[in-house]
């Protein structure tokens, strides 16, 4: 056991991964593989199984059926203390009966390791918190108790460090602060960090690759980028940001874009951003991707009219616009405050336009509203 | 309303809980205060004050020997009972096993039954195993009772218990007995000292079972019931005060180290 | 682990079953030809005296209960940071032996004692007027002795309500009063619930008291056990009569959780 932080080296491989509490499956046949020395975050809102997929890597639960391997490890029925994972809990769970030097020691010393209070000492250094090492848990503030967790782990240097919402008791500021360390220890200690989050935007700052869950599988897995322009299911357009989306039918081709209508208006999207399977599509636009012009300026790309606005909110950078669309949809316009133009007023006649490289397509047959009405920040 | 019924409203429930304590400490107040009578034969009126009582605890026939008693009886089922305790607390608190509500409601079933019930199903049972009540006797009665209370409280303790913290160690490399031993036990130990202290205080002081099971053999609080009808001497009183002392300088001694382990680095 | 506390489980539930259980088989042992009308007989010569008992245990539960719950109420939420010590107070009086607490009352109370003097003074009693020995130095002497039994579980249901729910009340125009009977009340029920079983059920078998305060007209079921017991050497009379009060009292406290609706007991 003193080898295990070594004994498996390489990249995480979950296959056809399964975990149901009697009816209820709570992870569904979920495959992933995720490379040495990335930081992979796992998001979606609570209850999408995402919890469970990280308790099962850290070994505190036992999967129905398929494997956890690490490298050409099969780590699926390892002890958690035999196996080469460490764990940044919810919470923190420190030990609040020792001193925070014992809580990061205790890792080294079950393992027998020799140079304990050199390593101690350097993890401390990196997070910065040396001279907290006699207190307890208890006297420590939030934001410490969370990189004395880190410390706690990342002091093991396991093949893999599991952070489980590791920043959702901390206060806004602090959190974004955090991010951006974490993102940095990252870097610095070269590990493979799976972290697990119900908050997109905690997710796209720190996470190389971004797997969205819900309810129990994989809905699309990509760089933050990759996510936020080209989502491939409603789920996703509406979880990670906000994203206008409106039924319509693919009427024609033009070389390398689908033509669509929308209640009697032609708009455009690229086919290799649509994944609609037959001409019934949903059409997506992201709200900070329109432009909003009132009466008959000359547009570029593609178009919609008769548009009226029904409500307007100010909010310093952006000014944030519902329109009403002659279908009786309402599309949201989020506008840049740059252009020294006043805002445009409720009720005003409007006509929106954007770019055809920004829209997508969707498949028809999904529900459009899916992923927003979950608030992101409950839990 | 008024300036001053307006105060009354507003501090009455203070006056209360000034009036309840008060209540509360007057039998104990007067025990201390005859503590240092000047008494003869009974201790009922004030004969004036003197420290002879306190200086000579052990003036009253019998009344150290049965304390001796008292003491070597609360340690010893304390001691037992705690242990034991202990173990079912964490046999019924973390496994789940065939009989589980059948323990648990066992356990409740003393605490549940009147003193007189228990102590005198006891003495039946020694008597019909052909046992003649004695010192060993109101050892097993009091771990009987003392064990219910221990099981109760620290199986609070353990529930109470994040199962992080244990999942912790694991994670960190601890096996199951590593993590009994470094988090588990640590973690509840507060919670098991002080189950052993009610348990002694209750061992201490109990006298109704004590009186069925103990035979001739003399505890503290038989010794008070028995001289009660002649005029208890003044040494019970001495002896009565002090354990009241010794027992609030062990609870303050107690709130204040876990004080200023929560406040100093 | 486990197997190490069965082994040391099994002869405590054993021994725990038989205390409990030895009553009707040991009277069958005692006396070879066993006769269920052993407990008629025992019932009806001590009726009276285990009706007193269960009269006597209630009202000092009803008593300890208005007691205890105004000072619960007030170490729970009016004490600051008083909390601690006022709790350690309440346990205090526990550390002197509750014999030597009523034994003082005795005294307090009794022929030679400041109150009865005052009392006779201001014509409150008569000259031949007395407070021992009577049913009320009883049920007074009970009362003060399970009084920390109320109140400790009536602080702990207390202490867990969250004072905002009680502003929420407030703010939803819900007097002091109101707001004490649907919120409050309601959420310290498994509190009084079980401060009334600790309080009853030892009550309900007491003797110490009535030995100490009362007079032969207060003797209560235990004192009767208790003779029978000791004095008397009559094992399967007093064993039937134990066996009643215990049978009695589970049924009591089984009714008594069921409309209360609570298995909280503990």
């Amino acid at each position: 056991m003193a080898d295990a932080s070594t004994s498996a080296k390489g990249d995480l491989k979950l296959s056809n991964l399964v975990k149901a509490y009697g009816e209820f499956v709570a992870v569904d046949d979920l495959s992933l593989l995720i490379p040495e020395g990335s930081f992979f975050a796992l998001l979606g809102p609570s209850g999408c199984g995402k919890t469970t997929t990280l308790r099962m890597i850290a070994g505190l639960d036992e999967p129905t059926s398929g494997s956890i391997h690490i490298g050409n490890t099969d780590i699926t029925y390892q002890k958690p203390y035999d196996r080469p994972v460490n764990t940044v809990f919810q919470n923190y769970a420190l030990f609040p009966h020792l001193t925070i030097f014992e809580n990061i020691a205790f890792g080294l010393r079950r393992r027998g390791i020799k140079d304990v209070k050199g390593q101690v000492d350097k993890v401390l250094n990196l997070v910065e918190l040396p001279h907290l090492a006699e207190r307890k848990p208890t006297q420590l503030s939030g934001g410490q108790q969370q990189r004395i967790a880190l410390a706690r782990a990342i002091v093991n240097r396991p093949a893999l460090l599991l952070l489980d919402e590791p920043l959702g008791a901390l206060d806004l500021k602090l959190r974004r602060q955090m991010q951006i360390e974490l993102k940095w220890i990252q870097t610095e200690v070269g590990l493979t960090f799976v972290h697990v989050t119900h908050d997109q935007e905690e997710a796209m700052t720190m996470a190389d690759t971004i797997a969205v869950m819900n309810e129990g599988k994989i809905e699309q897995m990509g760089t933050p980028a990759d996510l936020y322009d080209s989502p491939r299911t409603a789920f996703v357009a509406n979880f990670l940001g906000q994203s206008n989306l409106i039924q319509g039918r693919i009427v024609d081709n033009d070389g390398d874009a689908h033509v669509v209508e929308i209640h009697g208006q032609k708009v455009k999207v690229l086919k290799n951003r649509s994944v609609a399977k037959d001409s019934s599509i949903l059409f997506g636009i992201r709200p900070e991707k329109i432009r909003i012009q009132p009466g008959a300026h000359q547009l570029s790309g593609c178009v919609l009219e008769g548009g009226k606005i029904s409500d307007v909110s100010y909010i310093g950078v952006s000014t944030q616009y519902q329109v009403e669309m002659p279908w009786g949809q309402e599309l949201m316009v989020f506008e840049q405050n740059d252009d020294g133009i006043p805002p445009l007023a409720k009720g005003d006649p409007v006509k929106l336009s954007w770019e055809t490289v920004f829209s997508f397509g969707l498949d028809g047959h999904e529900d459009a509203s899916a992923g927003s009405e979950v608030n992101p920040d409950e839990e | 309303m008024t300036k001053a019924s307006r105060w009354l409203s507003k501090n009455l429930i203070r006056i209360y809980a000034v009036l309840g304590f008060t209540y509360l400490f007057i039998p104990v107040i007067y025990t201390i205060v005859f503590s240092f009578n000047d008494s003869g034969k009974s201790n009922l009126v004030w004969r004036g004050f003197t420290f002879k009582n306190w200086t000579n605890p052990c003036g009253a026939a019998d009344v150290c020997n049965a304390l001796g008693n008292s003491l070597k009886i609360g340690f010893l089922s304390t001691l037992i009972a705690t242990i034991l305790g202990t173990l079912i607390a964490f046999a019924i608190g973390r496994y789940a096993f065939k009989g589980h509500g059948l323990v648990n409601s066992l356990i409740f079933l003393p605490m549940a039954t009147p003193e007189i019930v228990m102590g005198s199903s006891l003495l039946t049972m020694f008597v019909s195993f052909g046992i003649n009540p004695g010192f060993w006797t109101i050892v097993i009665a009091h771990i009987m009772f003392c064990i219910s209370f221990i099981v109760v409280a620290v199986k609070a303790r353990i529930a109470s218990l994040d199962p992080r913290l244990e999942q912790a160690a694991m994670d960190l490399y601890a096996d199951e007995r590593e993590t009994f031993r470094k988090i588990t036990f640590p973690l509840v130990a507060p919670g098991i000292a002080g189950a052993a202290l009610l348990a002694f205080s209750l061992s201490f002081d109990d006298f109704i079972i004590t009186n069925f099971n103990s035979g001739s053999v003399n505890t503290f609080p038989k010794f008070v019931y028995i001289s009660a009808q002649r005029g208890l001497p003044a040494q019970a009183n001495v002896i009565g005060a002090t354990m009241f002392i010794v027992a609030i300088a062990l609870v303050l001694t107690a709130q204040f180290v876990g004080n200023r382990r929560k406040t100093t680095a | 682990m486990v197997w190490l506390a069965i082994f040391f489980l099994a002869p405590i539930v054993k021994l725990v079953s038989t205390s409990t259980q030895t009553q009707g088989v040991n009277i069958g042992e005692y006396v070879q030809s066993y006769r269920f009308a052993n407990f008629l007989d025992a019932f009806t010569s001590a009726a009276p005296q285990f009706f007193r008992s269960f009269v006597y245990a209630g009202l000092a539960t009803l008593f300890a209960l208005i007691i205890a719950y105004p000072l619960a109420y007030a170490i729970a939420f009016k004490s600051g940071k008083w909390k601690n010590t006022l709790l350690v107070l309440v346990v205090a009086p526990f550390f002197t032996s509750f014999l030597l607490r009523t034994i003082a009352w005795e005294q307090i109370l009794g022929e030679q004692g400041l109150v009865i003097k005052t009392l006779r003074l201001l014509h409150i009693l008569g000259p031949t007027g007395h407070l021992t020995a009577t049913p009320f130095a009883v049920v007074a002497g009970l009362t003060y002795n399970f009084l920390p039994f109320m109140t400790l579980p009536l602080y702990a249901s207390l202490d867990r309500i969250d004072p905002r729910t009680l502003e929420a009340s407030g703010d939803l125009y819900a007097n002091g009063f109101t707001t004490f009977r649907k919120v409050t009340f309601p959420l310290s029920l498994p509190g009084v619930v079980a401060g009334t079983l600790l309080t009853f059920i030892p009550a309900a078998g007491d003797y110490v008291n009535a030995e100490l305060l009362g007079n032969p007209r207060t003797r209560m079921i235990g004192n009767v056990i208790e003779a029978r017991y000791l004095r008397i050497v009559d094992y399967p009379g007093a064993a039937a009569l134990s066996f009643i009060l215990m049978a009695t009292i589970l049924i009591l406290v089984l009714v008594y959780i069921r409309k209360m609706g609570t298995d909280e007991v503990v």
